[in-house]
């Protein structure tokens, strides 16, 4: 093994009094790909973003070479010779300019003459792009590229400062498989001409692909690393999820009648077209990566989307929604996820959150709210939801996170319906309030099909009936939660990218 | 935190309110007459149809809209009715109904172009503005509208402004209390309760702190934000026949600091009990705060060239109120 480009030990990094990061030990060898793996949370995008100077940690160090490198801007970064290629591509370069310029923007922003010498410019240009491989017409817009050669710009341009280590967050997240092949070759290129390459993904197509070691991250540590050739991957997998089985002990009611019928439904252009039918008393999980489809499903049940193919029956009926408010109207409900950007209303105080999608029922003829009705609604979920706030007139900001959501959850369990759509309720919500939330849905699920979207498999496993597992905007497995082999479900989650890359 | 921070409150809730008492009782003291009633009424009639206008862009502040077109469809119609009932010799009703159909139609345009064709709210309005101002002119050939005008064509406009309609701008209850201080008062009650007491009036607060969690909560989001330009629109072009009554001619020149005024009213309106976000009592109370203030700085002989600087220090302390003492929530913070 080669010496290492950059040691990292004892990285602590916490916001507010959330741990993030709790003791980092890694190294990251040169003319190695190094794929670090962890689930949502574990606290990847930290590190990356203290290794690129967009954070600073709070204690620890890190070692690049033999110098301490503590970056304090992502300029200071990237002259000491860590580039970082993130996961949003167009982060990394400026569409409207041509590739010449976007190559050499670095020596644009820190100077040196006021007017830009064109021929010398592309000469550059075209040096810097031939020296990573990239075969490209440095004068075309780079608006005018494919996603990966945007990619490949800024990785180029990344390149020309002859960099100790190379960081790639989740870089494939938006290619096509052909254009990962080319992503790939680029990043192999580099690693043999001796760079040390920090690889973030959870695809394991890439990282079969790619991997020279593999570090699991779990809960702000490195839990475990793989070096040995054959590597295991499986092993990597479990260690990033680490499952201490939960607690919470899901008892299976018996299922009552089909509420919501879904045949053939295909979600988007190209995807495999699925059927499943969720009946009365149930509580469904749905699990799946980022990009899964998981929004996308959501979306065409609560009627912002349109299927591209398939029906959808309600009791029975058609279910065609134009709009939420068809969707409202029909009983299918839905609690959005990101409930700062989708869901609160934050000029409101608690029971006009709450009241806000049936205003109509707390209305006189004519209009006119009955702010009693409101009240009482209010006070009535409160009381069930156990939101600790002072009074139904509290402002919802004035609440806690989890609070927050219990209020928005409240919303749509203070009405009956027939399909509870609730995506993604455990977000940024303390354990507390998840163990409140989850209970909550189940106590009140025997009037009605439940559907929740989630994030973690764990979270899956405390709430649900049944887990359905979605890759590629299809539903690729369905298990039964009960003694249920959690390798298998994860083994789905995660192997759906294998699929796409050899198809 | 109650307890530190409690007369930051009182002073927040109650700060302009107590400013305006304050500017009563210095008033009332330094300036002879102005406690009478006749002084009262001309301060409501100064204020009546400014003060409908603002409750018109209210209306558009509360679905976090703006509606830069106001003082040119207040023009509009005020042309437009003088038009109506001089070139076309129609009725006092037909003027009013005409006016008011171009002013709904006019903010269903501004509606429209900002939900359709996603143009950003104050240039949408701000583009409906200047092709207002420039059509309101283009039937006249520029020239104001009075009985025995010549058109273009070389006729003579014989027609004439209709007593009841100059009645609208010009009756007095009793000899003392205008007809437009009663529109006033009573358009302000119907907003008012309009955005306060309805669900259409919860949704359109929705819309405007959150229009994504109104969306998803099943709101129909553009119906109520065109609703809420062709309320705008509806309100400045009665507050345009309102001039038009009281002018008695449809005068060009009239109604340019309509816009700057009802806006100031509406942005004062923020302060107003610590409210922080458009409110009717507010727009209400920020156009009578204006008023007051240029009644009694008229009644002390303060040269007319200082109202507009004055206005606009109150603007500046009243969104100081809104935006950096109660920030704290609402959307000052956002």
């Amino acid at each position: 093994m080669s010496e290492p480009a950059i040691r990292i030990s004892g990285l602590h990094k916490a916001f507010g009094r959330n741990l993030v990061l709790r003791g980092i030990d890694m190294k990251i060898p040169r003319g190695q790909v190094t794929v670090l793996m962890g689930a949502n949370g574990a606290g990847k995008s930290t590190l990356v973003k203290v290794l690129c100077g967009v954070h600073q940690a709070d204690d620890g160090t890190v070692m690049l070479g033999d110098t301490p490198f503590k970056p304090e801007t992502p300029s200071e970064a990237l002259h000491s010779g860590v580039v970082t290629v993130h996961q949003n591509i167009n982060d990394g370069v400026v569409p409207d300019l041509d590739v010449a310029s976007n190559l050499l923007l670095d020596t644009l922003a820190s100077g040196g003459g006021t007017f830009l010498k064109r021929r010398q410019m592309r000469a550059r240009a075209r040096e810097i792009a031939v020296a990573v491989g990239l075969d490209i017409d440095v004068t075309l817009p780079v608006a005018s590229l494919a996603l990966a050669d945007r990619q490949l710009v800024a990785i180029a341009r990344a390149m020309a400062h002859d960099p100790e280590l190379l960081i790639l967050d989740e870089p494939t997240s938006s290619l096509s498989a052909a254009e990962t092949k080319r992503l790939f070759e680029m990043v192999e290129r580099l690693r043999d001409k001796g760079v040390a390459i920090l690889y973030i993904s959870h695809r394991m197509s890439d990282i079969r692909r790619l991997a020279d070691r593999i570090l699991s991250m779990r809960d702000g540590q490195i839990v475990q690393q793989f070096e040995q050739k054959p590597l295991d991957y499986a092993g990597a997998v479990r260690a990033m999820l680490g499952h201490e089985i939960t607690e919470v002990d899901i008892t299976i009611p018996a299922n009552g009648k089909p509420v919501l019928e879904l045949r053939e439904l295909v979600l988007r252009e190209g995807a495999a077209p699925f059927t499943m039918t969720a009946h009365q008393n149930e509580v469904i999980a749905v699990a799946g990566l980022v990009g899964a489809g998981k929004s996308a499903f959501a979306g065409v049940l609560f009627g912002l989307n349109a299927p591209v193919a398939g029906t959808m029956l309600l009791d029975g009926k058609p279910h065609k929604p134009r709009s939420s408010g068809d969707a409202v109207a029909a009983g299918v409900y839905m609690c959005p996820k990101d409930r700062l950007v989708n869901a609160v209303v934050p000029d409101f105080d608690i029971t006009a959150n709450i009241t806000l999608p049936f205003s109509r029922r707390h209305s006189h003829p004519g209009g006119f709210l009955s702010f009693r009705s409101e009240r009482a609604t209010a006070n009535r979920m409160i009381g069930e939801m156990g939101v600790i706030c002072q009074g139904a007139g509290d402002g919802i900001l004035t609440l806690s996170g989890g609070n927050q959501q219990k209020v928005m959850v409240a919303r749509w369990m203070a009405e009956a319906s027939r399909v509870l759509i609730l995506d993604e309720p455990f977000q940024g919500v303390d354990i507390q309030a998840r163990r409140d939330i989850g209970r909550k849905i189940r106590e009140t699920a025997a009037t009605r099909t439940t559907i929740v979207f989630v994030a973690e498999l764990d979270e899956a496993l405390e709430v649900a009936d049944r887990i359905l597992v979605m890759s590629e905007h299809s539903v690729v497995g369905d298990h039964r939660n009960e003694h249920i082999d959690v390798s298998a479900i994860m083994a789905q989650v995660v192997e759906a990218g294998a699929a796409r890359a050899a198809g | 935190m109650h307890k530190s921070s409690s007369y930051l409150d009182i002073a927040i809730r109650y700060g302009f309110l107590a400013l305006m008492a304050g500017l009563l009782i210095f008033f009332s003291v330094t300036a002879e007459g102005f406690l009478s009633p006749f002084s009262a009424v001309f301060i409501l009639q100064s204020v009546a149809i400014t003060g409908i206008l603002a409750l018109g862009v209210t209306a558009t502040l509360v679905v976090d809209g703006f509606d830069l077109s106001i003082g040119a469809v207040a023009t509009s119609a005020l042309m437009l009715s003088a038009y109506v009932m001089v070139v076309w010799e129609m009725s006092a009703f037909w003027a009013v109904a005409i006016s008011l159909a171009m002013g709904a139609a006019v903010g269903a345009v501004n509606g429209f172009l900002i939900v359709k064709f996603k143009v950003p709210d104050l240039l949408a309005t701000l583009g409906m503005m200047f092709l207002l101002l420039g059509a309101q002119r283009i039937p006249t050939e520029g020239r104001s509208v009075s009985t025995g005008m010549a058109l273009p064509d070389g006729t003579i406009a014989t027609g004439t402004f209709s007593d009841a309609f100059l009645m609208l701008g010009r009756y007095r209850i009793s000899d003392l209390v205008p007809l437009s201080v009663v529109f006033l008062i009573a358009i302000a009650v119907l907003v008012w309760g309009f955005l306060e007491l309805t669900r259409h009036g919860r949704l359109m607060y929705a819309i405007g702190s959150n229009d994504k969690a109104a969306s998803l909560a099943g709101a129909n989001v553009n119906r109520y934000k065109i609703i809420a330009y062709m309320i705008s629109g509806t309100l400045a072009s009665f507050g345009g026949v309102l001039l038009a009554a009281r002018l008695g001619r449809g005068d060009v020149a009239s109604g340019n600091n309509l816009l700057l005024d009802a806006v100031a009213a509406a942005l004062i309106g923020f302060a107003v009990l610590g409210a922080s976000k458009p409110n009717a009592f507010g727009t209400a109370i920020g156009a009578l705060f204006v008023g007051i203030l240029l009644q009694g700085l008229t009644m002390l002989n303060a040269p007319y060239y200082t109202q507009d600087f004055i206005k606009g220090a109150v603007l500046v302390v009243a969104l100081v109120f809104t935006f950096a003492l109660s920030g704290r929530t609402g959307r000052g913070a956002a």
